[in-house]
Formats: C-alpha cells, structure tokens, sequence
C-alpha cells in the first residue's frame, strides 16, 4: 500500500505556502526535511518523495515544506533572503508540528529550531553555492558570446536582481549567501552519504533517482529519530 | 602514480556525471572529456570547478579555465595538481 501525500499549508510573510507531508497527522515522530537549496532542490526531489512515502509506512510522518519564493509559492524569489526562509522554516517547525529536523546540504544554512534534533547531510557553504550557479552563468554567457567576470556580476546586483540558474535573486540574498555557514551550536548527527548507500544527486548534471538511497535514508531516518526524542 | 589527487578528481566526475565507478576508473591521460561526453554541459563544468575547490581546498581563477582544461582527463588532473601543490 503506497502512501497517499497530504497537502498542508503554513502562513508566512503574508502568504499561503504549500507543505507536502506523508503519514499520519497523529504519528508520535513527525520528520520536517529542509531541501537543498535553488537548483539542487530539483535533483533530489524525487528520491526524497521516495523515502518520505516509506517512512509513513513505518509511521513516521514527514514534512517537506516549499520555501517562499520557490515552486507552487506565490512570493517572490527577489524579494527573500536566508533570513525569510530561516523564518519560513521556524514557522512550518512551529505550525505543522515537527519534531525532528532533517537538512541537506543549502537546507543546514536555514535549519536553525535549537530545541529540535537534527540529521545532516552534506551541509555546504553558502558561497560555493553562490560560487556554482556565476560559474553557470558566465558560461551561458559566453556560449551567447558575451565575456562576463564574477566581480561585474556581483556589481550589477546592488541596481538590480541577479538572474542565476534561472533564480531571480535580490542583492540581500547575494550578498547573505556569500557570508552563510551551516548553523552552528545545534545538536546535530551529520550523516555519512555511506549510511544510506548515497550518492550526491543533488550535484548531478541532470535530475537522476536512486531507490536504493530512498530506502536507506528511510531507515536510517526512521532509526535516527526514534533513538533522540519525539 | 596513481594518488589522492587523481582518485580525488576521478571521484568529482563519477559524482557531477553520474558516470559509473568502471567509467572513471577505465579513464586515462588521453582520455577525452568535454565534446566527448554529453554529461559534460556548462552547467557541469561550474559544479565540477566548485566540487575540486572544496574538495582539494584549492582556488580556481576563472581566468584559468579554457577548453583546455576539461579536453582531456590528463589535463584536468595536470591542472589539480598544480594548484594542490601551487
């Protein structure tokens, strides 16, 4: 029996923000996964949606909140910074009754609820994310010809927003995601991508799936949060 | 020899490629990279670039990335090891 998803909503900034959940409303564990961040959120979506349906099979229930800004969200990418989906995340933690916090990779640098447990993996730094998506564009740029540096990108967004891997970003985000480090002083497990037989989809060139990683995330989530609370 | 710099940069594109594990280890000095695999877009190029910085603990100028640099499995690893060791 395949789990059906739950459609939830949390109230942030003004706005509706969508939430997909697997499992049981009543369920004594209820697992909020922070997704990576920009496009890596796409290329490890479907392998995450795998394991959330197997932990509800198991009885956890999981919570995949969307950031404001992003997929079905109606605010504008522009307008957030870290701090917004910081807030954003508190707020779903708060509202929707998480008990545990599952970050991976962007996700640990806006995952901060220090009175949950947290499960890590990968936490990366904001400017190497930063870092990726310039080198994108100025590649994109110059196949199109055009011979463009970091430093003239970085100027132009202070006048106005950034285009990178097709996010619209302001300069209060720019400049947030150069400074941003995984949130410090939580009480964190950082997983080993050999604890869930892994494989970093999320740095792939084209969105991939990986059932076995789906099935080894779901048990080693399942273990990991019946063994710290909930 | 074979060293942690070469298995390093072998890993970086069995991971940004999604190449298999037989694919990067069968890989060699002349093995050709960019035009030879589809993996290998723009898009791959920033994430492997990004991957070796952190991975290495080295910088990359992106005055010093040319064609060059992703022609051949040779040059990629020749380009590491100049600035692991830079």
């Amino acid at each position: 029996m395949t789990a059906a998803p739950v459609h939830l909503h949390y109230e942030f900034g003004g706005q509706r923000e969508y939430c997909l959940s697997f499992g049981n409303e009543d369920a004594a564990r209820s697992i909020l996964i922070v997704q990576p961040l920009f496009d890596e959120m796409n290329r490890v979506r479907r392998m995450l949606a795998t394991a959330m349906r197997l932990l509800a099979e198991s009885g956890v229930r999981t919570l995949l909140p969307e950031l404001p800004g992003c997929n079905e969200s109606v605010a504008e990418l522009s307008g957030q910074t870290l701090e917004t989906w910081q807030g954003a995340v508190e707020t779903a933690a708060a509202r929707l009754g998480a008990t545990h916090i599952v970050s991976i990779r962007g996700g640990c640098l806006i995952d901060d609820r220090p009175t949950l447990p947290h499960w890590r993996l990968a936490p990366v730094k904001g400017s190497s994310l930063l870092k990726t998506m310039l080198r994108a564009r100025i590649a994109a740029e110059k196949e199109g010809g055009n011979v463009l540096t970091i430093e003239q990108l970085l100027a132009g967004v202070q006048s106005a927003p950034l285009e990178l891997s097709g996010n619209i970003l302001g300069s209060a985000m720019v400049d947030a995601l150069d400074k941003a480090e995984p949130i410090a002083g939580l009480n964190v497990h950082e997983a080993a991508l050999a604890d869930i037989a892994g494989t970093p989809l999320w740095l792939r060139a084209e969105p991939g799936d990986s059932a076995e990683m789906s099935a080894a995330l779901a048990a080693e989530l399942d273990r990991w949060s019946a063994s710290c609370g909930g | 020899m074979s060293d942690k710099i070469e298995d390093t940069v072998r890993a970086i594109l069995s991971d940004v490629l999604g190449l298999s594990e037989a694919q990067v280890a069968a890989m060699d000095d002349d093995t050709e990279l960019f035009g030879a695999l589809p993996e290998l877009d723009s898009m791959a190029v920033a994430g492997l670039l990004t991957e070796m910085e952190d991975r290495l603990d080295i910088m990359i100028d992106d005055d010093d990335v040319d064609g060059e640099l992703f022609a051949t499995f040779g040059n990629l690893v020749a380009f590491a090891r100049a600035k692991s060791e830079g």
